[in-house]
């Protein structure tokens, strides 16, 4: 059998219950060749599942799924081929080392010793684990299991990597380096299907993301497609003379449109901005009205807000102290 | 980086169908070396093959030796073949807990998603507990010999009651393989394992002779596999002699095993 679809991976109604919970209740997916495709939910939304049935992990109790055009129902054994998946909790045998981890992989995969210890070397060596080679796996910090994980996934070149949550629980320096690793897999022709809780990971890395809540897919588009859907980037100004407050809400309704949100007590002028371009429509007409600012910044919407707007409740996750330092790229405009 | 991973894209392979005859047996024996590196890496895993023997064949040989032979000397015949089948039996059943606790851990999840035969991470480890039957087994009849068992098989009926004892092991580890693989959790395959062991070994005549037994009792002791092995390590052993019992219990072993083989990868590949 060979594999024979333009799309990586395709399907269509994915169903998963657990006894009356249906954790996946009729997911369409479409990833092209070649594309880093990013599934975007809180806890519980259902990413893992998905996955799992994509990887012949779970069984689909409805609904069909396609691996570069094979069945993964009727194909397991084949999907398992083409697949490489880097599960959300390190899927390492703790008692060995990562050298011994890699070469008992690459053995199950068909290579002789020789073949994996060279496969193992060279994999600790890109993702710089070297020196941990002979180390036991349960002496490792998360992010050199995220990495020997990934690394593990990697051994039988598969043409397609599921990555579930890479960077949760990583600190923002290893988290960038996974980041660089995903993009250089992209770069070599991989496609990759990853989950996040963070929009900003989809956004830095996913050609396309699907946001799914409750086992249902209320989104899908570009992370661009995604924040315009939800609207608004906000331009946060600090007024110098808080007494200028209403002229400045005026100045910037007459630009906008719209009414700015006030904070009076701290001279701050808020304003929904369509589009952040018009940002510095408002600067000029602040500047012709004389009123000074002190600061002034764009800042996108949170996977809170987009997740509010999409499902009109919140993201749920008070387990991500990580929201507020990583409220995504604000960019100083003054 | 780059230049390793470029090469590793490549979804326009040809596919295989199903692993081969072959590559099942090579990746079992992968399976087994990890049992084998893990075993050695927790001693304590052979506690049940090494104190357990030494400790039972003593105790039992100076309890019940007089008791039920007269004296402990002409009870070391029913006694060490007893301990032998026992320490197999208990030894096996090690293999469903620790199969539970294995198969709640991440990298069962990757054996799963690697297009590998599924009876290979069950089997490996089977293969890897040979070395403890095989412990288990020599330790028994040392500590036989030291007491003053004298058996009457020789050298070559020690050896082939040697290795029945550990053939019947890992046979019968399938039944707790099994068990590990619907079990939920390690504790209730424990506990379900002892419930299993306890009728099989003292419902045989593995340290008393069954004649002692109510006549209900014995009906149950003529068809538990344990009594079938036991006589055949007695004749072997004791006795020299290839018997039919030898044959039903090698029959009995297999049987064992091609019931509750295919059970374990039919649950196993269902939990997917
Ligand atoms: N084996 C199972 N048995 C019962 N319920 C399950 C099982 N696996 C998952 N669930 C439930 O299904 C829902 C979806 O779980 P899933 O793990 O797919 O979520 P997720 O999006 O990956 O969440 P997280 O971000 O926390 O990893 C959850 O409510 C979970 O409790
Ligand atoms: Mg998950």
């Amino acid at each position: 059998m060979t594999t024979n679809s333009e799309l990586a991976v395709s399907a269509s109604g994915l169903v998963k219950t657990f006894g009356d919970f249906t954790a996946v209740d009729g997911i369409d997916l479409e990833i092209r060749r070649g594309e880093v495709f990013g599934v975007l939910g809180p806890n519980g939304a259902g990413k893992t599942t998905t996955l799992k049935m994509l990887a012949t992990l779970l069984s689909i109790d409805a609904g069909s799924a396609e691996i570069f055009g094979v069945d993964v129902k009727a194909y397991p054994h084949q999907v398992r081929q083409l697949v490489g998946v880097t599960g959300q909790y390190a899927s390492v045998d703790e008692n060995l080392t990562a050298t011994e981890n890699l070469v008992l992989f690459g053995r199950l995969l068909g290579m002789s010793g020789k073949a994996a210890r060279a496969a193992s070397e060279e994999l600790l060596e890109s993702f710089g684990l070297e020196e941990a080679a002979k180390r036991q796996i349960s002496k490792f910090s998360g992010g050199m299991r995220r990495r020997l994980d990934l690394a593990a996934s990697l051994l039988s070149r598969p043409p397609l990597i599921f990555l579930d949550e890479p960077t949760t629980g990583l600190d923002p320096r290893t988290r960038g380096q996974m980041w660089d690793t995903i993009r250089t897999l992209v770069a070599g022709g991989s496609t990759v299907l990853l989950t996040t809780q963070y929009l900003d990971e989809a956004d830095q890395l996913a050609d396309r993301i699907a946001v799914i809540d409750r086992g249902v897919k209320v989104a899908e588009g570009t992370s661009e497609q995604l924040k315009t859907s939800v609207g608004s980037s906000t331009l946060h100004l600090r007024l110098s003379d808080k007494s200028q407050i209403a002229a400045a809400a005026a100045v910037v309704e007459k630009v906008t449109g719209d009414r700015p949100v006030l904070t009076p007590e701290a001279g701050g002028v808020n304003v929904p901005l369509a589009d952040a371009d018009r940002a510095a429509d408002v600067l000029i007409g602040l500047r012709h009205a004389d009123i000074s600012i002190t600061t002034a910044n764009v800042q996108q919407p949170t996977l809170d807000e987009v997740f509010l707007a999409l499902t009109g409740h919140g993201t749920e996750s008070a387990e991500n102290p990580e929201q507020t330092d990583r409220n995504i790229h604000t960019e100083e405009v003054a | 980086m780059a230049a390793l991973i470029s090469t590793y894209a490549v979804a326009d392979r040809p596919l295989r169908a199903h692993p081969s005859v072959g590559e099942t047996i090579s990746q079992t024996l992968t399976m087994a070396r990890r049992a084998y590196i893990k075993m050695m890496r927790n001693p304590e895993q052979f506690f049940d093959v090494t104190i357990q023997p030494l400790l039972f064949t003593a105790m039992f040989a100076y309890i019940f030796g007089g008791a039920i032979s007269g004296d402990v000397q002409s009870y070391l015949p029913t006694i060490i073949t007893g301990i032998l089948a026992q320490t197999a039996l208990t030894a096996s059943m090690a293999r469903g807990t620790q199969l539970r606790e294995d198969m709640d851990k991440g990298v069962f999840d990757r054996f799963k998603a690697l297009p590998i035969a599924r009876i290979a991470p069950l089997a490996g480890p089977a293969v890897a507990d040979l070395l403890r039957y095989g412990i288990a087994a020599t330790l028994t009849i040392v500590v036989g010999l030291l007491m003053g068992y004298r058996p009457g098989g020789g050298v070559g009926g020690v050896l082939a009651g040697w290795a029945l004892t550990i053939f019947a092991g890992w046979s019968l580890s399938w039944i707790f393989t099994w068990l590990g693989t619907v079990m939920k959790t390690a504790g209730g395959v424990q506990g379900l394992g002892m419930m299993i062991m306890f009728p099989l070994t003292f419902l045989s005549p593995a340290f008393v002779p069954k004649e002692t037994m109510p006549d209900w009792l014995q009906h149950f002791v003529d068809v538990n596999p344990v009594t079938l092995v036991i006589n055949a390590t007695r004749d072997l052993m004791n006795a020299g002699e290839v018997t039919m019992s030898v044959v039903w219990a090698l029959v009995g072993c297999a049987a064992v095993v091609a019931i509750f083989a295919p059970l374990s990868v039919w649950s196993y590949s269902k939990k997917l």
